[in-house]
């Protein structure tokens, strides 16, 4: 298996006058989690839809698996895993049905290194619906259900997963649920995920590098950490000098504090470094690429 | 090679199958399905029951009895061209075709399973009005000639009707058009000929109603299961069978030949954010 599962390369894409993704590149490297965090309409769902295969871009280059999406074949189509925002089909099916029947699409496409399909008592029990298993789809709760889409995305052991705004409209519960459920995924199976989210917590917990899109490009790429470290750079120190307020940002808090103290000595008072959170930047970054 | 491509022919086959297996059982099995499966058929045998007394312009056959054959032929029309477009919008709207998309060799599956569904559904409802037909209305009868005739114009007309169907249900962009599919359905049920003898219309309407299949479909059912002298009442005084092979075949071949790319278009264009974006326009309706 090669060591990238997918590259994008200068992707554009046009809807009549709109330009939605201005040339927007990046990778993803097999065993990764990577979540592309935007807020509503930067065009996450139309890359995701893209490298799924669903939309046919306007220009760039893409490659998933090897292949490029827009000729992608049954074959390719078979190490793919997709759960979309919100599904609602098969309603009368029964969970197991369900299940082992999408299971037997996968049958002909096992290769010693990954048998597929899943066996359909073990998946059931990964996301935890063993009581539901003979229940009527229809008949699930919005988690459960949305359990059950990871499933199906699941069921043919794809060498890369598919996630669009997995935790949307969830309750704080479900939300943590469907966490703890990705966690065992890419622990155990070390599945290469690639999730959409416009929620930078949930991007933080879930995925090893987040790619932060905005107005169609992509304008940071990193791992949270350095992404925190990057983007909360520049730090606010605040200090009273006899009776004087003083603001000063800068990029190396400590030894400017250091000078602050060489200079004035005890007539520092109520000093304050205060480092934005990676929210707030976050914030700021969507702004400023916005407009 | 042709035949690691043949293998996998028929694993898709077996798959699609199996697909419409499980639907057919969760229809039998789900009072509300089969209520709406059944109900057409049932109330339309009444209706034929009430209609006994009453005879055939000319003849002293009854009408309900000569309506029963008629009626079939409307059965098969409605279930293979109306079932497959209601069917094809619900799943669509419910993102069971993105599923299909999403799924290797899922399409191709998805379809077989429908087309299956809609047969077993089709002639079980054969099979029920015939039952009742044979017992209760006199003057409906099956001989060996009229068994095979009933097989080939059953197997030709779900040819005819449920491709047309895929082509109709992939055009009309969701379930709320359907009433634009029934409309003129209605219409043309009207003309075919299926609760009167199309020969008392105007020669003009008897034209158009013999453009579509479901004159056809009832011509050739009223010829497997009537005595052959009730053909006296029908355009020609035959029951014209070269002429109902040949309609309802051609309509197979136009179904056919046009299915595969209309759906395959519309399928190409379905996506996570369309069924979202279909599915939140439902919901505000229903608000």
């Amino acid at each position: 298996m090669s060591d990238v599962a997918a590259e994008v390369r200068d992707l554009r894409m046009r809807y009549g006058a709109t330009e939605v993704l201005d040339g927007i590149d990046f990778e993803i490297r097999t065993g990764e989690v990577v979540a592309l965090l935007g807020p509503n309409g930067a065009g996450k769902t139309t890359t995701i839809e893209i490298l799924e295969g669903f939309r046919a871009r306007s220009a760039g280059q893409v490659t998933v698996l090897g292949t490029d999406p827009a000729h992608g074949g049954e074959q390719w189509r078979a190490r793919l895993g997709v759960v979309l925002q919100s599904w609602r089909d098969h309603a009368k099916w029964r969970v197991r049905e369900l299940l082992y029947h999408l299971g037997t699409y996968y049958a002909r496409y096992a290769t010693a290194e990954i048998p597929r399909p899943w066996d359909t008592a073990e998946l059931i029990e990964l996301v935890g619906l063993t009581a539901q298993a003979d229940r009527r789809i229809g008949y699930l709760s919005g988690g459960q259900r949305r359990r059950l889409d990871v499933a199906i995305g699941i069921v043919g052991r794809p060498e890369l997963l598919f996630l669009d705004e997995p935790t949307a409209g969830f309750d704080p519960m479900a939300r943590r649920e469907f966490h703890e459920l990705v966690h065992r995924l890419t622990d155990r199976e070390q599945a290469t995920v690639l999730l959409t989210t416009h929620d930078l917590a949930e991007a933080e917990k879930l995925a090893d590098r987040v790619l932060i899109l905005a107005g169609g490009k992509i304008v940071a790429d990193g791992s949270p950490d350095e992404l925190a470290l990057r983007l909360s750079a520049q730090a606010e120190v605040r200090w009273t000098v006899d009776g004087q307020r003083h603001v000063h940002p800068t990029d190396e808090a400590t030894s400017f504090t250091r000078q602050l103290f060489a200079q004035h000595g005890a007539a520092v008072q109520d000093l304050e470094v205060r480092r934005p959170n990676l929210e707030d930047t976050y914030m700021a970054l969507v702004r400023e690429y916005e407009q | 090679m042709t035949g690691v491509r043949e293998m996998n022919g028929l694993r898709i086959v077996r798959l699609g199958i199996a697909r419409g297996g499980i639907e057919l059982r969760q229809t039998f099995t789900y009072w509300p399905d089969l209520f709406q499966y059944m109900f057409p058929a049932v109330s339309q045998l009444v209706v034929l029951f009430l209609m006994r007394g009453h005879h055939v312009p000319g003849t002293t056959f009854s009408l309900g009895s000569l309506t029963l054959p008629s009626v079939i032929g409307m059965s098969f029309a409605f279930g293979g061209l109306l079932g497959v477009v209601g069917l094809l919008a619900v799943d669509r709207e419910d993102g069971v075709l993105l599923r299909a998309k999403a799924t290797p060799s899922g399409m191709t599956a998805y379809v077989i399973g429908k087309i299956t569904l809609i047969s077993a559904t089709a002639l079980s409802g054969l099979v029920l009005t015939l039952a009742v037909g044979l017992i209760a209305f006199p003057g409906v009868t099956v001989s060996a000639g009229g068994i095979a005739t009933l097989i080939w114009v059953a197997v030709l007309g779900l040819l005819a009707t449920i491709p047309l169907g895929i082509t109709l249900g992939s055009l009309i962009p969701n379930p709320r058009f359907i009433p634009l599919v029934l409309l003129p359905f209605g219409g043309i049920t009207a003309i075919s000929g299926i609760f009167y003898p199309i020969t008392h219309l105007p020669g003009w309407l008897q034209g158009i109603g013999q453009v579509f299949p479901m004159y056809w479909l009832g011509l050739g059912m009223r010829a497997a299961l009537l005595p052959s002298h009730l053909a006296a009442v029908e355009i020609g005084g035959s029951w014209r069978l070269p002429y109902v092979f040949l309609a309802l075949a051609l309509w197979s071949v136009l179904g056919l030949a046009t299915a595969p790319p209309v759906l395959r278009r519309m399928a190409q264009h379905e996506s996570g954010s369309k069924v979202a974006a279909r599915h939140e326009r439902a919901m505000l309706r229903r608000a």
